[in-house]
């Protein structure tokens, strides 16, 4: 058995053999590989005993499962309506000049994603992001390149 | 308006309150029909946006007779705009749990959950603390409510209630028909109840300080306050308590930076209101407001003069074609139509005329959509259509 395959017995074990258990199991594989991958929801679509085609139809609703393969930290900037005004553009030239990476791009060394998203709900904060779960608001482009440098040197002490 | 008054800033839900135990165990000793009655005779209607009232949703699930209810906290806030449901989260979470726990006495369920937004998964580990003492403190008392939570996963729609089960369910978030309504067939086909975080948060100062205390704040037909989340072209942005029946004209002289152009009152799916009709637009739900009364889930977004409205509705647009869940057809194609649509304008590629075409298309969606999402796109297109149609087209 491989590690994901355990991963999802593990799972499926701790959420139980549901319907309802779908989407919390998906989430903890896409939380620790950080994308879904066919493989897996064929594995879970035979743990949990429901079609492949019906995980696969779940998993792909949702925008924050990723199928595609994922950096360790993805990037979600928001680009809704307030973030627009103000300023979300001048941030996102930003990242992108410093990563080197476009939109929907992953970093040749795995370790960036960079994303947009629709509304975090931090409209009073604009413009904002997430990079995985942490929250990054009132952003300029000299506060995010401060914010990917302290990225950066935490993934090089790992 | 000359002297125009100063808005009535209230302080309900964030008020540092901490007696939910005393109001949890005082509150399940009176009888679920007098709490009902209560919550009736206070006039709460759903702050999420629709506004349905909550003493009536809690009777009829009451009413129902089945062996498993359950009580969802819809936590899943993701119109453009709104935010105060996360500060509630964050700031007053036992106010939540209390609310859901007498919400469970009340119409006889066990079981409740907390279905919360992707976007806000940093709050679930505190969350969870405050869950556990919770539960600590239910088992003291002997009282049977178990809460968990939910992650959602980053899709707008889950916010509509039908689709919200689904994804609870394990599926596509794809809105059910109604009826049935939840209320009878909800999670797992048993009577459930969906609230909205601040209309559980409402509750509980509706049962601790009674509902003649709420019912005195607002207007007819929309009592009591609500949370507005101010966000855009505003010297003060931030969450705001605030007394329904508010005239926009008084919004806009406290919150404005002296050049706003329009206000989007409720978020992408709700309308804007531009300058000229500040004075006759009051926030609350339909009835005997003066002028339009626009319901709203509290997201007031300024904008000024130096906006272009074309790169609103574009913005919206864009949101609503990604958002849409491509089940039914008016909504998947409608959406990405507008969107073409207006940007052709623009372009010059069709005629001005054909702006109304999209706004019949729109009246199309509002009929035919299966669910608000798809009918709602409709208020925001006309309304900046209407009254911007010159940034529009040049």
């Amino acid at each position: 058995m491989d590690s994901i395959q355990s991963l999802i017995k593990t799972l499926a074990d701790q959420h139980g053999r549901k319907r309802e258990s779908l989407l919390p199991i998906m989430q903890a594989i896409v939380e620790r590989e950080k994308y879904l991958s066919e493989y897996s929801m064929v594995e879970i679509a035979r743990e949990v005993d429901i079609p492949a085609s019906e995980v696969y139809g779940t998993a792909t609703f949702y925008s924050f499962i990723e199928t595609k393969p994922a950096g360790r930290y993805i990037i979600r900037i928001c680009k809704t309506i307030t973030c627009a005004m103000k300023g979300k553009n001048q941030v996102l030239f930003a990242i992108q000049d410093m990563l080197k990476i476009k939109l929907g791009e992953t970093t040749p060394d795995k370790r960036f994603s960079l994303l947009e998203t629709n509304c975090l709900g931090w409209c009073h904060k604009a413009p904002a992001m997430l990079i995985n779960n942490e929250v990054y608001t009132e952003l300029t482009p000299e506060k995010v390149r401060d914010i990917l440098t302290s990225y950066m040197k935490k993934n090089g002490q790992n | 308006m000359a002297n125009s008054h100063q808005l009535k800033r209230v302080d309900f839900i964030f008020r540092n309150e901490n007696d939910w135990e005393k109001v949890l165990s005082s509150t399940i000793k009176r009888k679920p029909a007098e709490l009902i009655n209560e919550l009736i005779s206070s006039e709460l209607k759903g702050r999420g946006g629709a506004g349905f009232p909550t003493g009536l949703k809690w009777k009829l699930t009451a009413e129902e007779k089945s062996d498993e209810k359950y009580i969802i906290c819809n936590a899943d806030e993701g119109e453009p705009g709104t935010f105060k449901d996360r500060e509630i989260l964050s700031r007053v979470p036992y106010k939540v749990l209390t609310a859901m726990a007498v919400c469970g006495y009340v119409t006889g369920a066990k079981r409740g959950f907390i279905y919360l937004r992707g976007e806000y998964k940093f709050l679930e580990p505190e969350l969870n603390k405050a869950i556990d003492e919770f539960k600590y403190y239910c088992k003291e008392i002997n009282f049977d409510f178990t809460i968990s939570i939910f992650m959602g996963s980053g899709a707008y729609i889950c916010g509509e209630e039908t689709a919200l089960l689904e994804s609870m369910e394990g599926r596509r978030g794809e809105p059910r028909n109604k009826p049935p309504f939840p209320s009878q067939n909800g999670y797992k086909g048993k009577p459930t109840i969906i609230n909205n975080v601040e209309t559980l948060v409402h509750t509980f100062t509706i049962f601790k300080y009674g509902a003649k205390k709420f019912y005195d704040l607002g207007v007819q037909y929309s009592r009591g306050t609500k949370l507005f989340s101010v966000s855009g072209d505003t010297p003060k942005p931030g969450i705001y308590e605030l007394e329904l029946g508010m005239s926009l004209q008084d919004f806009v002289y406290e919150f404005g930076d002296g050049d706003t152009k329009a206000v989007q009152v409720g978020g992408a799916s709700g309308f804007l209101v531009p300058r000229k009709k500040f004075k006759d637009a009051a926030i609350g739900f339909k009835g005997k407001l003066t002028g339009i009364s626009l319901p709203t889930g509290g997201s007031m977004m300024l904008f000024n003069s130096s906006r272009s409205m074309f790169n609103v509705l574009d913005n919206y647009l864009e949101f609503f074609r990604e958002e849409s869940c491509g089940q039914c057809t008016p909504c998947r194609v409608g959406c990405q139509q507008l969107l073409l649509g207006i940007k052709a304008v623009k372009r010059g590629e069709k005629p001005a005329s054909y702006l109304d075409k999209l706004i019949r298309l729109t009246e199309t969606m509002q009929l035919t959509a299966k669910c608000g999402l798809g009918q709602s796109v409709a208020n925001s297109f006309s309304s900046i259509v209407e009254n911007f149609r010159e940034e529009m087209i040049y």
